[in-house]
């Protein structure tokens, strides 16, 4: 890694790609160790992040599940850690209870998935990119909270019908609900009164298929997620 | 109320909603006996009878799938009695937000009639009405009062709100399972079984005094999620078995439950060094029948639910 000229790192990082899985579209990727820092996240090339498997809708499901889970705990731990200046006094309470709920479903479904988890032979985590949000103000941070949760809550909504056994339709409304708790409070820190947005006129919650998921958690995933697999209503 | 838009927000529940319907102009023409403008107090009565042809289609429900929805539909009609009665007591609710909210939450249980009762069509059971219930839990003055002040004392009525909403949540949880022979329904119950979480989380956080106040997990204050059994919730005895293991516990375990998939999750993720109550804050926990039934007759008049 001594050239540090664009041509040659390109080259390089992409020797550091090994494709796993049995073909077809899978190919999770692995990184090999980098000696240097800039090469811990390089761009990957046409590779996609396949979180389903061909041969289960359950694990598919709960892969899904795992990735939205994963991404609520990365952004609720970058915001604990790093949190905005204007916090009205209780709101890191809130932001410390919310990471600790979606770290510990991060976690359980990790362990619950074991080595059908989609990341369970990755090398190196990637990491979520959430360059697009406004994190240094409470503004920006309950907004991103509100629609995370949101999309937490639609995308269990509408994924629990493909799953075909009652342990895990149980295991997913059990987090369903936390997380609709979830949402409305973050929606009413910031505007009181809007902890209901969602419910539509039929008094029922937004519902949305894995696709209209994806599409909405792309812009935090630095790589793009595979819709393979993944149940299309 | 836009027709247009209800239809379209079924579209989006149900893709296949005008398959259903045979093709949109058979939804017109259902309209035609009201006219195009239809009134917002028919809309129920219109979607429930839209719904019955879209899924019902003249073939009955199989009879668990119908008698878990009319188990819902009991539990929505005792919520939808108690916020119309509590928003019509003069006095109760203070104007603002307080009474908006619990307006919204009257009208979304309402809704929820209407949609159960559209599913469920001729088979659903006949409507329940004031007279059933009786919401300080006297059992219409055959014992003392659990709630006597519950259409007095705003306190108390936020309290009661609290108990049905989290009961409601349980009982969804624990129907769930026994509805997936239908994808449609399934959803359905789902959307349903959210937002009744939204309102307890929101009931919660008027109970405290609003967002600006920490939640304590129990009693007056509670969070706006379930920390371990909330030392029996809203009504302290009254309101124990809300929180408490269903019926088997193995299967239904109390709030507090901090085992998952027989994962002993403090255990497990030792590494997080979280305390418990937020290994039990993570999962909301489902509820037997039986047990619900238990908790609806403290608020009926007679011997059965």
């Amino acid at each position: 890694m001594h050239d540090n000229s664009f041509l040659a790192r390109t080259i390089h990082r992409r020797s550091f790609f090994r494709v796993a899985g049995a073909g077809a579209a899978a190919s999770a990727l692995m990184l090999a160790g980098c000696a240097k820092e800039e090469d811990n996240n390089p761009t990957p090339i046409n590779q996609q992040l396949v979180i389903g498997k061909a041969d289960s809708v359950n694990f598919t499901v709960l892969n899904y599940a795992y990735l939205l889970e994963q991404l609520e705990a990365a952004f609720y731990d970058k915001v604990v850690t790093t949190p905005p200046a204007d916090l009205l006094p209780g709101e890191l309470a809130y932001l410390t209870d919310l990471r600790d709920h979606e770290l510990i479903h991060r976690e359980y479904l990790k362990v619950a998935l074991g080595s059908n988890a989609y990341d369970a032979s990755f090398v190196t985590q990637f990491a979520f990119d959430f360059s697009s949000l406004t994190l240094t103000t409470r503004q920006g941070v309950w907004t991103a909270a509100q629609r995370l949760e949101d999309i937490g809550v639609a995308a269990y909504n509408g994924v629990a019908k493909h799953i075909t056994t009652t342990g895990y339709l149980k295991m997913l409304a059990k987090l369903a609900s936390v997380e609709a708790r979830h949402a409305a409070l973050a929606h009413e820190v910031l505007q009181a009164g809007s902890w209901a947005a969602t419910i539509g006129t039929t008094g029922l919650d937004a519902a949305k298929t894995p696709l209209e998921v994806v599409a909405l958690i792309q812009p935090f995933v630095p790589i793009e997620i595979s819709t393979a697999y993944l149940p299309t209503t | 109320m836009d027709i247009f838009k209800l239809i379209s927000d079924i579209e989006k529940v149900d893709p296949e909603v005008y398959d259903r319907l045979d093709s949109r102009r058979r939804v017109f023409k259902h309209l035609t006996g009201v006219g195009t403008k239809v009134a917002a107090a028919a809309v129920p009565a219109f979607f429930a009878s839209v719904f019955s042809k879209a899924y019902g289609q003249g073939t009955a429900l199989p009879s668990d799938i119908a008698a878990i929805l009319n188990f819902a539909l009991k539990l929505e009609y005792l919520e939808a009695l108690f916020y119309t009665k509590g928003v019509a007591t003069a006095g109760l609710i203070p104007a603002g937000a307080g009474l908006t909210a619990l307006t919204n939450i009257r009208d979304d249980e309402n809704k929820h009639v209407a949609a159960l009762r559209g599913l469920l069509g001729s088979q659903a059971i006949a409507p329940l009405t004031d007279s059933f219930f009786d919401f300080t839990g006297s059992k219409g003055g055959t014992r003392a009062p659990l709630f006597a002040d519950v259409f007095s004392n705003y306190q108390t009525f936020l309290a009661v709100a609290q108990s049905f909403e989290d009961t409601g949540v349980r009982a969804y949880k624990g129907g769930a399972a026994g509805l997936k022979a239908n994808d449609a329904i399934l959803e359905a119950a789902l959307n349903i079984h959210s937002v009744e979480a939204r309102h307890a989380s929101h009931l919660r956080l008027m109970r405290r005094g609003g967002p600006t106040v920490a939640g304590a997990g129990t009693g007056a204050s509670p969070k706006s999620w379930i920390t371990g059994t909330e030392g029996g919730g809203a009504g302290g005895a009254a309101t124990a078995a809300i929180y408490g293991a269903g019926n088997p516990a193995s299967n239904f375990p109390a709030e507090d439950n901090v085992t998952q998939g027989g994962i002993q999750l403090q255990t497990a993720l030792a590494s997080l060094n979280f305390p418990a109550s937020a290994f039990s804050e993570a999962f909301d926990e489902p509820l037997d029948a039986t047990t619900v039934t238990n908790i609806a007759l403290n608020f009926v008049v007679g011997n059965s639910f």
